[in-house]
C-alpha cells in the first residue's frame, strides 16, 4: 500500500499519479513492494542478490517503470538490476530514485544497472533523482549504469538530478556496436554544500557507431561538480561531447572531457564551457518585466530543459 | 509620453571615462512614430539604453507620462510600458522560442503563432526551436522583433530592426512595425534605412552624442540624404533592371 509520501516521491521522479501504466516494479526502503509483469515484459526478482531482471521479448513495444523510493533514515540500499531489451523492441523505461530522509542519519541508494539493447531495438531510458527531508541527514545516490548498444540499436539516456541530493557519484559505461546510436543527456543542479561527480566512458566499437553526450549543469551555493566524459573510438565511429556549466555564488566546477581515437576514420569532437549567466541574457528578460531573480530562474530552467 | 531631459552619459571604456551622450533632450509623444538616425557610434543605441534603464545616465532625467522614472531599473520600466528590441539579441541555450514569447505575452499560443507569422517565420517550424547558435543572425533578429510585438508595450524601441534581414523580409518588417503602431503607442526605430525614415512622423538626427537636428521627414531628409544614402547607389541604379530593389 502506497502512502501519500510514497505517491509524492513517485510523482517527483517518474511523473506517476497512482499505479504506473504498463509493466512496473516499485522498490521501497530496500524491498520490492509492488510489481506487474506483462506478456513480453517480464520483471523477475533476483534470487541471489537484491534487484530485478527486466526481460523484454523481441519486437515488444511498451513502457516500464522501475522507481525506487527511500523514506527512512540510516538506510543504505544496494540494488543490482539487469535490463534486456529484445531485438527490434521499442521500450520507454523510467527508473529514478526519490529519497525522503526524515532523520539525522544518511539515506543512501546505490543502484547498478546493466542494460543490453539488442540488435535493432530502441530504448528511451529516463533516470531522475530527487531528495528531500527535514532532519539534516544526507541524501546520497551513487548510480552505476553499464550499457551495451548492439548493432543497429538506439539508446537514449536522460539523467536528471535537480537539487535535493547531497552527494552523488555517477558512473556510466557504454559500448556501442556497429551502426548503434547512443544519445545521453545529463542535467544537473547542485546547491548548498552538495557534491556531484559524473564519470562517463563511451566506447564506439565499430563502423557507424555514434554517440552524443550532452551535459548541462548549474552549480549554486558552495556546491561542487566534476565531470569526466570520455569518448573512445576503436573503429570509424563518430562522437560528440558537449559539457556546459553555469557557475554561480561560491560553487566550483571541473570539466575534463576526453576524446580518444584508435582509428584514423574516427571523428570525435568535444566542447566544454563554464561561465556565469550572461549579463545580456538577464537584461533581455528584465526588459520583458521580469525581476533579476525571475530572469535568473527562467535562464536556468531553460538551460536545464 | 517619454521624455529625456538634459541626458548626459559617460562610460568607462578601457579604464578611460568616455563621454557618450551630452545634453540630449527628446520628447516622444503618444501615437507618433520616430526614427533615430545618425552615423555609427553617434549614440543612438545609448539613447535607447538610457530610456530602457540599461545604462544609468550621468546626468539628466527620464520622464514617463510626467512621472520621474530616472531611478527605476529595467524591470520596473518594462512593467510601466517601455520595451526594447535589441540590436544584437542575446542567445539562450536550451530555451525554446515558445518560452521566450510566453514570457513576453503570458496568454494564448495563438498570439505567439501570430507574431511569428507576422515577421515571416512559420510557427510550426520555430516554436520549439531553441534560441541558441542553431538559429541564424536573421532568424534570431526576427524572433527578437516578434518578442517586442508580443510584449506590445506603450513605448516600443526597435534598434536597427533591419540588420541581418533579407530584402523580402525587410518589406514585411516595415509593414508589421507600421501596422502594429496604435494611437496610444509610441514607436521609435533606430535606423539608417530610407524606407523607415519615410514612414515616420519625425526624424531625429544624433551626431557626436547629441541631437543635432529633428523635424518632419520633409524637413530633415533633404539635409541628411547625401550622407545617409548608399555611395554605390548610382551604380546600382544603372543596372536596376537586373538588381533587386535597394534596401535603403
Amino acid at each position: 500500500m502506497l502512502t501519500a509520501l510514497d505517491k509524492k516521491l513517485l510523482q517527483e521522479i517518474a511523473d506517476l499519479h497512482g499505479e504506473p501504466p504498463g509493466a512496473f516494479n516499485i522498490r521501497k526502503d530496500g524491498e520490492g513492494i509492488e510489481r506487474r509483469s506483462l506478456e513480453g515484459i517480464e520483471i523477475i526478482p533476483k534470487k541471489d542478490q537484491p534487484g530485478i531482471d527486466v526481460i523484454v521479448a523481441p519486437g515488444k513495444e511498451g513502457t516500464v517503470h522501475i522507481p525506487v523510493i527511500l523514506t527512512e533514515t540510516d538506510l543504505s540500499d544496494l540494488v543490482y538490476n539487469k535490463i534486456e531489451i529484445g531485438e527490434e523492441a521499442n521500450i520507454t523505461l523510467v527508473a529514478g530514485c526519490g529519497i525522503h530522509n526524515p532523520g539525522k542519519g544518511n539515506a543512501q541508494h546505490d543502484g547498478v544497472h546493466e542494460i543490453i539493447v539488442r540488435k535493432g531495438a530502441r530504448l528511451v531510458y529516463t533516470e531522475k533523482h530527487f531528495g528531500e527531508g527535514e532532519g539534516g541527514g544526507k541524501r546520497v545516490l551513487n548510480p552505476k549504469t553499464v550499457l551495451v548498444v548492439e548493432e543497429g540499436a538506439y539508446a537514449e539516456l536522460e539523467l536528471i538530478q535537480i537539487r535535493g541530493v547531497d552527494e552523488t557519484a555517477r558512473v556510466t559505461e557504454a559500448e556501442v556496436m556497429a551502426g548503434g546510436r547512443l544519445v545521453m543527456y545529463e542535467r544537473l543542479l547542485t546547491d548548498k554544500e552538495q557534491t556531484a561527480e559524473s564519470d562517463v566512458l563511451v566506447k564506439l566499437m565499430a563502423e557507424e557507431s555514434t554517440a552524443r553526450i550532452v551535459s548541462r549543469s548549474v552549480a549554486q551555493g558552495s556546491s561542487s561538480q566534476k565531470f569526466y566524459p570520455r569518448l573512445l573510438a576503436f573503429g570509424p565511429g563518430r562522437g560528440h561531447v558537449e559539457c556546459d556549466s553555469i557557475i554561480m555564488d561560491q560553487a566550483t566546477v571541473r570539466s575534463v572531457p576526453e576524446i580518444w581515437a584508435e582509428n584514423s576514420e574516427a571523428e570525435l569532437v568535444h566542447e566544454a564551457a563554464i561561465g556565469k549567466i550572461a549579463g545580456e541574457q538577464l537584461i533581455k528578460l528584465m526588459s520583458l518585466g521580469l525581476t533579476e531573480e525571475e530572469a535568473e530562474e527562467a535562464i536556468i530552467s531553460g538551460f536545464l530543459k | 509620453m517619454l521624455s529625456l531631459e538634459n541626458i548626459s552619459l559617460e562610460l568607462e571604456v578601457e579604464e578611460r571615462i568616455v563621454s557618450i551622450l551630452n545634453d540630449v533632450n527628446l520628447n516622444f509623444e503618444a501615437g507618433k512614430m520616430y526614427a533615430l538616425t545618425g552615423p555609427n557610434g553617434s549614440g543612438k543605441s545609448s539613447v535607447a539604453r538610457v530610456a530602457m534603464g540599461i545604462y544609468k545616465q550621468t546626468g539628466g532625467r527620464v520622464l514617463y507620462n510626467g512621472e520621474d522614472i530616472t531611478e527605476l531599473g529595467i524591470s520596473e520600466r518594462a512593467r510601466k510600458g517601455i520595451g526594447y528590441a535589441f540590436q544584437h539579441p542575446a542567445r539562450f541555450k536550451g530555451m525554446p522560442v515558445k518560452d521566450m514569447l510566453e514570457l513576453a505575452f503570458k496568454h494564448s499560443d495563438g498570439y505567439n503563432c501570430k507574431v511569428l507569422r507576422d515577421i515571416g517565420l512559420c510557427p510550426d517550424d520555430y516554436l520549439e526551436r531553441t534560441l541558441d547558435n542553431s538559429l541564424s543572425g536573421g532568424e534570431i533578429k526576427r524572433i527578437e522583433i516578434a518578442t517586442l510585438l508580443a510584449l506590445n508595450p506603450k513605448v516600443r524601441i526597435f534598434d536597427e530592426p533591419e540588420a541581418g534581414i533579407d530584402l523580402w523580409s525587410f518589406e514585411q518588417l516595415i509593414d508589421v512595425i507600421g501596422n502594429s503602431h496604435r494611437k496610444d503607442t509610441t514607436t521609435v526605430v533606430i535606423s539608417h534605412q530610407e524606407k523607415i525614415l519615410n514612414m515616420v512622423d519625425e526624424i531625429v538626427l544624433i551626431e557626436k552624442g547629441t541631437v543635432s537636428m529633428r523635424g518632419s521627414r520633409d524637413e530633415i531628409w533633404p539635409q541628411i540624404k547625401e550622407s545617409a544614402e548608399c555611395s554605390c547607389r548610382k551604380n546600382c541604379r544603372l543596372e536596376e533592371d537586373i538588381y533587386a530593389d535597394c534596401p535603403r
